[in-house]
């Protein structure tokens, strides 16, 4: 390895350094730039299929959770035109689904709900699409409600990649595209997830939650009435399992659980 | 390697038998085949979803699919059978005979209306066999003893260049490169500048020659034989009749690139060429110009597998191939990596156009320039368009690059031609006023669907019929294609219904926008094309269609109310609004 010549990328017109390996999305985490994204979770092998990470480089859009960073790349990340398009694709998640945020457990929580409110979305502007999706509440620590899946596949790669298991994938095609359950009735219950598994956890809207822990934190204590989505350091906020993560004391101790970088 | 095993062994291919014989899919026929062939039970569920041909309910012992293609497809003749045979289109008659449903294009384009029944590929329809097959279907006669001339496909080559009009000698181009070696070979196909015929264009040399330089355990060559781009069916042409010339182009490129293994990746709506296919593989075994020391040139092998695809025109996309081929849905993968580096089973891997590998052979086996000479400065040698639609001579037409639209059209007896749909539904939508444009990779780009609309044809509802398309066959991975596509198919059917505004005009185009810069891979990039097109070359069409009021509900609210006259069993004119 030769640390060699430090290599750089402009985002919106600042020098932001790279290292050989990483994508536009690494690199702009690394300097605390946020790119809005949903499928993307660092530590997971990158996706690519939300497109709310979508970035101009040298005039090409490309995914920036994808694309390896290289030297001449010259991003147009936090722009008028660019949030715009990104809030299109943010409303097309919420109509394509039904989510009703109002009565939603993960409220508050949800990284869909916060990228909305981050890009300013204030409807759904396309005409709801109020698909019949499937629940699963099969399994007795926790249940599916496909209401609110966004396809971003974290709990595919969570359950693959660091739980050593391969509990879900996604079915069908177009707009037909539905989680499913490798287990041998497709239902979750007869899978062999735990409630400690990344993959129970880590689904950034309320299509999978975990039984009997619903409202714990009141509203208005939630991550995302405490913290901004554009914070760049969230994803370990998020992935620890916290409770009241407003209290500082409290958070401390969850450094380095089960969930910890 | 033993190629025969493992090609029967496919999980498209188990499906595919079981789906013939069960008419469907079940549970625990999913549970078995996963355990058989040691796959979860996710990955063989996600791909019997994925696939238009398989089904997880029930289909009839006669399972009739019509194209809904501009060119093969006739909606009247579909809802003419299901009338007579009292069908309900998609489901299943109660005596589980029957039943009928829609497909996208099936490459019938020059035969008239076509439909895969049981598979099987059926041409010319028209109402006097719809009669008849509904007598056939009745009582039950089993397909094979159904008249031959019904299923009879022709290749109609109407004009022949340096592709169609020489015979090919087999063995005749892997002799040049068994005896002048790799890298004259490579250096004569890159002078001929052959560009990949399926519509992108790249080097094929270049292609060539990054994969022969990639590391990888082994390398791979893949056939793209998945034409399914509506309206294109050259193909299937060269599949049937110059078969030697492909094969000979993948035996080709494997010596070049230091491939052992190849694999045509065969259209499922093209099953009908498997067994003759598998014929021409096995008399080329037998002629030692596949299998183990070619042409007795020690190290020098190659043998060549036949995949068959079952109903995703996504899978024409190469990396979305491969995943098919690694038997997995069609899901377009991340680039880069590109498959020259990481193809099948992450190795180095060459996918070229089954026109590309006829081409390249042909290139190898004669003197330098043949090829080059022929065509414009950008775009060289010949290119086989497949016209059909809205003309007296549908069929393989070869030209050399640069021919103009109009001449196409005169060639192929086209009067009055109200629009040209090149390129298929990714393509363009050709005005008149752009007739003397010409075909040409710099002009108008084309992987070889010409498809005709005269003054009889509502180009709005080809549009629509192109905007369905696509919600059908986008694989659902990313956001702007999985939405947008359904947005545009909804604008459409706004449009063609009579209830759209010039608002949904604009949104349509914004929608456009996002769908084509923003999707994943090229299936979003050009899925808006034909109404992009549309809307800049026939607005005075979209207009006449629109509604001139200031505002119009999204929904039709006498329609939304059906469900509540159902339940509470009224259909009165007060139950109307």
């Amino acid at each position: 390895m030769n640390p060699s010549v430090n290599m750089t990328i402009k985002i919106d017109g600042v020098e932001v350094p790279f290292e050989e390996g990483q994508t536009i999305m690494d690199a702009a985490l690394a300097a605390e730039i946020y790119i809005p994204h949903l499928c993307h979770k660092p530590g997971l092998s990158p996706h690519g299929s939300c497109k709310l990470c979508t970035v101009d480089v040298n005039g090409r859009a490309v995914s920036a959770c994808t694309m390896p960073a290289a030297e001449g790349q010259d991003v147009e990340n936090n722009t008028p035109a660019i949030n715009e398009v990104r809030k299109s694709i943010t409303q097309m998640l919420f109509v394509e689904g039904n989510h009703l945020c109002p009565s939603c457990e993960k409220s508050g929580d949800c990284t869909l709900q916060a990228v909305a409110y981050h890009l300013d979305m204030l409807d759904g502007h396309y005409p709801q699409f109020y698909p019949r999706r499937e629940i699963d509440a099969s399994h007795p620590s926790l249940v599916i409600d496909r209401d609110r899946c966004i396809l971003c596949e974290l709990c595919v790669r969570a359950s693959r990649e660091v739980d050593g298991k391969d509990v879900f994938a996604i079915s069908g095609r177009g707009t037909n595209c539905h989680l499913i359950v490798n287990s041998p009735t497709g239902k979750l219950g007869d899978s062999d997830i735990e409630v400690d598994d990344l993959a129970a956890h880590i689904c950034p809207v309320g299509a999978i939650l975990i039984k009997d822990h619903g409202y714990e934190v009141p509203i208005g204590r939630r991550t995302f009435d405490l913290h901004s989505v554009a914070e760049t350091d969230l994803g370990e906020v998020k992935l620890s399992k916290t409770k009241h993560h407003d209290e500082t004391d409290e958070a401390d101790n969850k450094e380095g659980g089960v969930y910890g970088a | 390697m033993n190629m025969k095993r493992s090609s029967c062994e496919h999980l498209l291919h188990l499906l595919y038998a079981h789906q013939q014989q069960h008419r469907f899919i079940s549970d625990e026929a999913i549970n078995d085949i996963a355990s058989e062939l040691s796959l979860a039970r996710a990955q063989v569920e996600s791909v019997v979803e994925f696939y238009s041909f398989f089904s997880r309910t029930p289909r009839g012992r006669f399972d009739i699919l019509f194209s809904n293609c501009t060119s093969c497809g006739d909606r009247s003749l579909m809802e003419k059978l299901c009338a007579l045979i009292h069908v309900e289109q998609g489901v299943m008659r109660d005596d589980g005979l029957v039943s009928i449903g829609e497909t996208s294009c099936i490459g019938m384009c020059d035969h008239g209306a076509s439909a895969l029944i049981n598979g099987r590929s059926m041409t010319g329809m028209d109402e006097h066999r719809i009669n008849a097959m509904a007598e056939l279907v009745e009582s039950g006669k089993v397909l094979i003893e159904w008249p031959d001339e019904w299923f009879e496909v022709n290749d109609h080559i109407r004009c022949t260049g340096l592709l169609l009009s020489e015979s090919f000698e087999s063995g005749s181009a892997l002799k040049v490169v068994a005896s002048e070696g790799v890298e004259p070979v490579l250096e004569k196909i890159k002078h001929s500048e052959l560009r990949g015929r399926g519509g992108a264009g790249f080097s094929t040399a270049q292609k060539w020659k990054f994969c022969r330089e990639a590391a990888g355990d082994a390398h791979y060559v893949i056939c793209n034989a998945d034409e399914g781009e509506p309206g294109t069916f050259k193909d299937r042409v060269l599949l049937t009749s110059y078969a030697d010339s492909i094969f000979e182009g993948m035996t080709l490129c494997g010596r070049v690139i230091g491939a052992k293994q190849g694999f045509i990746y065969l259209r499922g709506e093209y099953r009908y060429l498997l067994e003759r296919l598998e014929g021409r593989l096995e008399a080329r075994r037998k002629a030692g110009l596949l299998g183990n020391r070619i042409l007795g040139v020690e190290g020098f092998d190659f043998d060549i597998g036949i995949v068959m695809g079952a109903g995703a025109y996504i899978c024409g996309e190469e990396s979305a191939l491969i995943e098919s081929l690694e038997q997995k849905p069609g899901h377009p993968r991340i680039r880069p990596p590109f498959p020259v580096t990481h193809g099948y089973l992450g190795q180095p891997t060459v996918v070229n156009n089954v026109e590309t590998l006829a081409a390249a052979a042909m290139i190898a086996a004669h003197e330098d320039h043949w090829f080059s000479g022929v065509g414009t400065e950008q775009s060289h040698g010949t290119k086989l368009l497949s016209v059909s639609g809205d003309c007296a001579r549908p069929g393989i037409y070869e030209y050399p690059f640069g021919i103009t639209v109009q001449q196409v059209l005169d060639d192929a007896g086209a009067e009055r031609a109200q629009a040209v749909q090149v390129g298929g539904p990714a393509g363009r939508l050709v005005h008149p006023a752009h007739f003397d444009h010409q075909i040409a990779f710099e002009d108008v780009a084309t992987g070889g669907s010409f498809m005709i609309y005269d003054h009889s044809r509502d180009i709005l509802e080809v549009i629509h019929n192109f905007s369905n398309f696509f919600a059908h066959e986008s694989c659902g991975f990313c956001t702007p294609c999985r939405v947008g596509t359904t947005l545009l198919k909804n604008g459409m059917d706004k449009v063609c219904s009579g209830h759209a505004t010039a608002h949904d005009l604009d949104e349509m185009k914004r929608t456009a926008l996002i769908v084509s810069r923003r999707s994943h891979c090229g299936l979003g990039v050009t899925a808006p094309n034909a109404i992009v097109d549309g809307l800049k070359h026939f607005p005075e069409l979209f207009e006449a269609r629109l509604l001139h009021k200031e505002m119009e509900p999204e929904f039709d609210l006498d329609a939304s109310l059906a469900e509540a006259r159902e339940l509470s069993n009224r259909d009165d004119a007060e139950a109307h609004l």
